[in-house]
């Protein structure tokens, strides 16, 4: 059994494209909300194969991305200041902060580690237990259970030099805001497939209900997202407005209960700021009271004033399909993968540095 | 970093007294472990998605054959050549 190759395959790809050129009869906007999904279009040339009338929007679904500019300080600060061993998955280290990136901390001397997973800083802190460890946990839905574990985890394990500084972001009160934005004009959403893996679908059917949006539930490959953008292009044409699942094979309607109850045993749903959108109701994760002890903000009360983002970056507007990053003044001039002004130039789920990466490929 | 990859279950070993299930995955050679505690059903030879460590989803092959086959579909209502051989097949 193989799950990768034929689901990039060119041909097939093309009998997609073409059935989506039969289908389509007027324009259409589709926002895909996921990074990940955003990639895998810029990187396959998928957005300049599509007909005229389909015009792909990019969504804010890129965690690295919408980690507030204060977050970032603050992590800095407990690398730098505090001394602490400080655990991050590798894209959160280029972030710019207000001052330096977690990297520039690295450099001038702290202790700054890039981890493939949560489970590890538990493991370095029991390796350590003269020194305090935190892990800078940010990721949507997909990766709240692993942050979560960890909490367990040292639990469990009476592991009291552990603690995570959280910034989670949560997809569904994403979308709604970007449809109540006036000025973001999205027909149809592809809803990020592997968020859906946690979560299950039934937290879109009232968004799509209330709207009047199809969204479809898509995965990452090249055919996941095209079999996505034509199923929402057949609902549209048929005025239909219903959730659909493209991405069943990873996808159940209920989620992963075990998951979900693991999130629910460490986080409660808060207000989150997200950078370059500002505050959304209810779209964030905090840590419960009952485990103060490894909620590196309380453990260590770090106040840090709110700095002011970058003024020439528009990256709000990028996130929330108001412009594209070509129409940036500085996107690839004096933002560039390797000197980012903003967050999406960072990650390469970023819209910016998809579009900067592939460049040669999409045109303005 | 939200992506997650599927890769096939080798083996399970029990850590720290029973509480805890990890497993090593194979994603095309290279082998990762990954922990269970999210899929408490999966065994050995399932395939798996996973992230961060954290397997997160069974990966169903019934499932994985319809995006296949809704191409089959369209290709009996535009006239296109059979895709059987595409269709995702056992080792
Ligand atoms: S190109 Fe750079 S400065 Fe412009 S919006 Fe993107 S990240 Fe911000």
């Amino acid at each position: 059994m193989k799950y990768m190759s034929e689901y990039r395959d060119p041909e097939l790809a093309k009998k997609y494209l073409e059935e989506i050129k039969n289908t389509v009869s007027r324009p259409w906007s589709i926002m895909e909300v996921c990074g990940g999904q955003t990639h895998s279009l810029v990187k396959n040339g998928i957005i300049e194969m599509l007909p005229d009338k389909v015009t792909m929007i990019h969504g804010p679904g890129c965690p690295v991305c919408v980690t507030p500019l204060n977050l970032i300080d603050k992590a800095v600060y407990l690398a730098v200041e505090k001394g602490v061993i400080l655990c991050s998955f590798g894209d959160m280290l280029r972030v710019p902060g207000s001052q330096k990136s977690l990297l520039e901390a690295k450099a001038e001397g702290a202790d700054v580690r890039i981890l493939y997973s949560p489970l590890e800083a538990v493991k370095i802190a029991e390796d350590n237990p003269h020194k305090e460890v935190v892990f800078f946990a940010v990721g949507f839905e997909t990766t709240a259970p692993a942050n979560a574990l960890s909490v367990v985890h040292a639990h469990r394990r009476g592991v009291k030099n552990y603690s995570i500084l959280a910034s989670h972001v949560l997809v569904p009160p994403a979308i709604k805001a970007v449809i109540d934005d006036e000025e973001s004009k999205i027909d149809g959403f592809l809803a990020a497939g592997h968020v859906c893996t946690i979560m299950g679908n039934t937290e879109y059917h009232p968004l799509s209900a209330a709207y009047k949006v199809p969204i479809v539930v898509t995965g990452f490959e090249p055919l996941d997202v095209l079999q996505g953008i034509l199923m929402v292009i057949r609902q549209l044409e048929q005025s239909k407005s219903e959730v659909e699942n493209q991405y069943a094979r990873i996808v159940r309607e209920e989620g992963n209960p075990d998951a979900q109850k693991v999130i629910d045993e460490v986080f409660e749903v808060r207000n989150q700021m997200w950078r370059g959108i500002g505050e959304i109701p209810e779209s964030g994760y905090a840590v419960r009271e009952k485990y103060a002890d490894f909620d590196a903000t309380k453990k260590y009360n770090v106040t840090i004033e709110e700095a002011p983002e970058n003024p020439d970056c528009i990256s709000g507007q990028i996130m929330k399909g108001i412009k594209k990053p070509f129409e940036c003044s500085q996107f690839g001039k004096t933002c560039k993968p390797t000197n980012p002004l903003g967050a999406p130039m960072v990650s390469s789920e970023g819209a910016c540095a998809a579009y900067y990466h592939f460049s040669g490929l999409v045109e303005a | 970093m939200c992506l997650a990859i599927p890769g096939k279950i080798k083996s399970i070993e029990i850590q720290y007294g029973g509480m805890v299930r990890m497993a090593k995955v194979s994603f095309g050679g290279i082998t990762k472990e990954a922990s269970l505690e999210m899929l408490p059903d999966a065994d050995v030879d399932d395939y798996v998605l996973v992230h961060v460590g954290v397997a997160i989803s069974k990966v169903n092959e019934e499932e994985a054959q319809k995006t296949f086959k809704y191409l089959e579909e369209i290709g009996e209502l535009g006239e296109l050549e059979d895709v059987d051989e595409y269709l995702p097949k056992s080792e």
